[in-house]
């Protein structure tokens, strides 16, 4: 190698080193920020220990198939969230949206109570990545359950 | 390598891109407006969503650009700081405006999916949150490099400018994948796409058509920047006179 070199090939070394060391400073943010960013609780990221009761936070996961009960009052719901390790129990009172259903990922935000269980004010539907018509979605329906 | 140097020389550039600029605009159109129609009319509707579903053949080509747009002004940017070549510099400043367009189009259009199906207009979640950064670091670039240009400057914190917004691309990628988002991971990887095929194909078309749509776009701010240049170069010489 020359022991000089130009100065156009100088700025093309730094400027790469620049570049990757941008994205690299991206990927750490992401990975340090891992638990700030979340953007909801997982029923597993509570089991040791639960959120003071009168912090507003969100809890995600899939609703557990079979576990939506409508109450008599017409408006409220109880629902089992599960993230495939552990399930947090769910009150909500108001209007769910459409794409809410058994086997299908919820966020719903509120607040734990000291039993463990979760007063929900608002939900949000999550979905999945996949999209597919409607016939197909019956042959795939075992494995639409599968927890994200 | 070869083909860059070639193009650096701007009286070529212009002569290959007069006759490009009106074809990638065109041919972008008629690609993109078939997409929408086949997207519209010609798939089945979502197991899930329904009809909804049919806003994806718009929302991720905008989402793509967004995203590839300001990949390309700081690949941009970094020609200009390397080889110092103005027409980069140029490039760089013709691909924000574009840019900038697509990611607010990529954020209505993800509001007005995000109603009916999240049951949410806008969540300060990781993805939703990255993408609003993105627009509003185009809108940053756009002022700094106007500002550089009224002041006289060469360009050269515009395009630090645009290398240091990179940090977000990686940002906007994973942010599904390794933070819990309420937006749904990718669906389309280099090994595969989890969109059953049947929907998939309009998505091409639009992919295609918006990208050539862009193509044409910056070709065409790029050679009325060459030629605002060109009309002051020439004024300047006329006062000297």
């Amino acid at each position: 190698m020359t022991s000089r070199m130009k100065p156009k090939h100088q700025r093309l070394v730094l400027a790469c080193l620049a570049l990757f060391a941008t994205l690299g400073a991206g990927g750490l943010a992401l990975s340090a920020l891992k638990d700030e960013a979340a953007f909801f609780y997982a029923p597993a990221d509570v089991a040791g220990d639960l959120p003071s009761p009168d912090r507003a936070v969100r809890l995600g996961g899939m609703v557990e198939k079979g576990s939506v009960h409508r109450l008599g009052d017409g408006v409220s719901m109880n629902f089992v969230v599960t993230d495939g390790k552990a399930s947090v129990p769910v009150r909500f009172t108001g209007v769910a949206p459409d794409l809410f259903r058994e086997g299908s990922g919820v966020v719903a935000e509120g607040h734990f109570r000291p039993d463990g269980s979760f007063a929900a004010d608002n939900l949000l539907a999550k979905h999945d990545e996949r999209y597919m018509p409607p016939q197909m979605a019956g042959k795939m329906a075992p494995e639409m359950t599968r927890p994200q | 390598m070869p083909i860059f140097h070639a193009l650096a020389n701007p009286a070529r550039f212009q002569k290959l891109a007069r006759p490009l600029t009106p074809l990638c605009f065109w041919a972008g159109v008629a690609l993109a407006l078939f997409g929408c129609w086949a997207g519209l009319t010609r798939t089945p509707a979502d197991y899930l969503q329904g009809e909804t579903v049919r806003i994806l053949y718009i929302h991720v080509p905008c989402a793509w650009l967004g995203m590839g747009g300001w990949s390309a002004l700081a690949l941009a940017s970094i020609a200009y700081l390397v080889w110092r070549h103005p027409l980069a510099a140029v490039a760089a400043r013709a691909i924000a405006a574009p840019g900038a367009l697509f990611a607010g189009l990529c954020l209505v259009t993800g509001s007005i999916w995000g109603r009916p199906t999240w049951g949410t207009w806008w969540q300060w979640d990781g993805r939703l949150t990255s993408m609003l950064l993105l627009f509003f670091v185009y809108i940053a670039y756009i002022a700094l490099s106007r500002a550089d240009a009224e002041r006289g400057g060469d360009g050269r914190i515009p395009a630090l400018f645009g290398v240091a917004g990179t940090i977000l691309l990686p940002v906007i990628r994973y942010s599904v994948i390794w933070w819990n988002t309420l937006h749904q991971g990718q669906s389309i990887g280099l090994t595969g796409s989890t969109i059953a095929p049947s929907m998939l194909w309009p998505l091409w078309f639009t992919l295609s058509g918006f990208s050539l749509f862009f193509a044409g776009l910056v070709l065409m701010r790029m050679r009325a920047m060459l030629a605002r240049q060109k009309v002051e170069a020439r004024m300047r010489r006329m006062a000297a006179v």
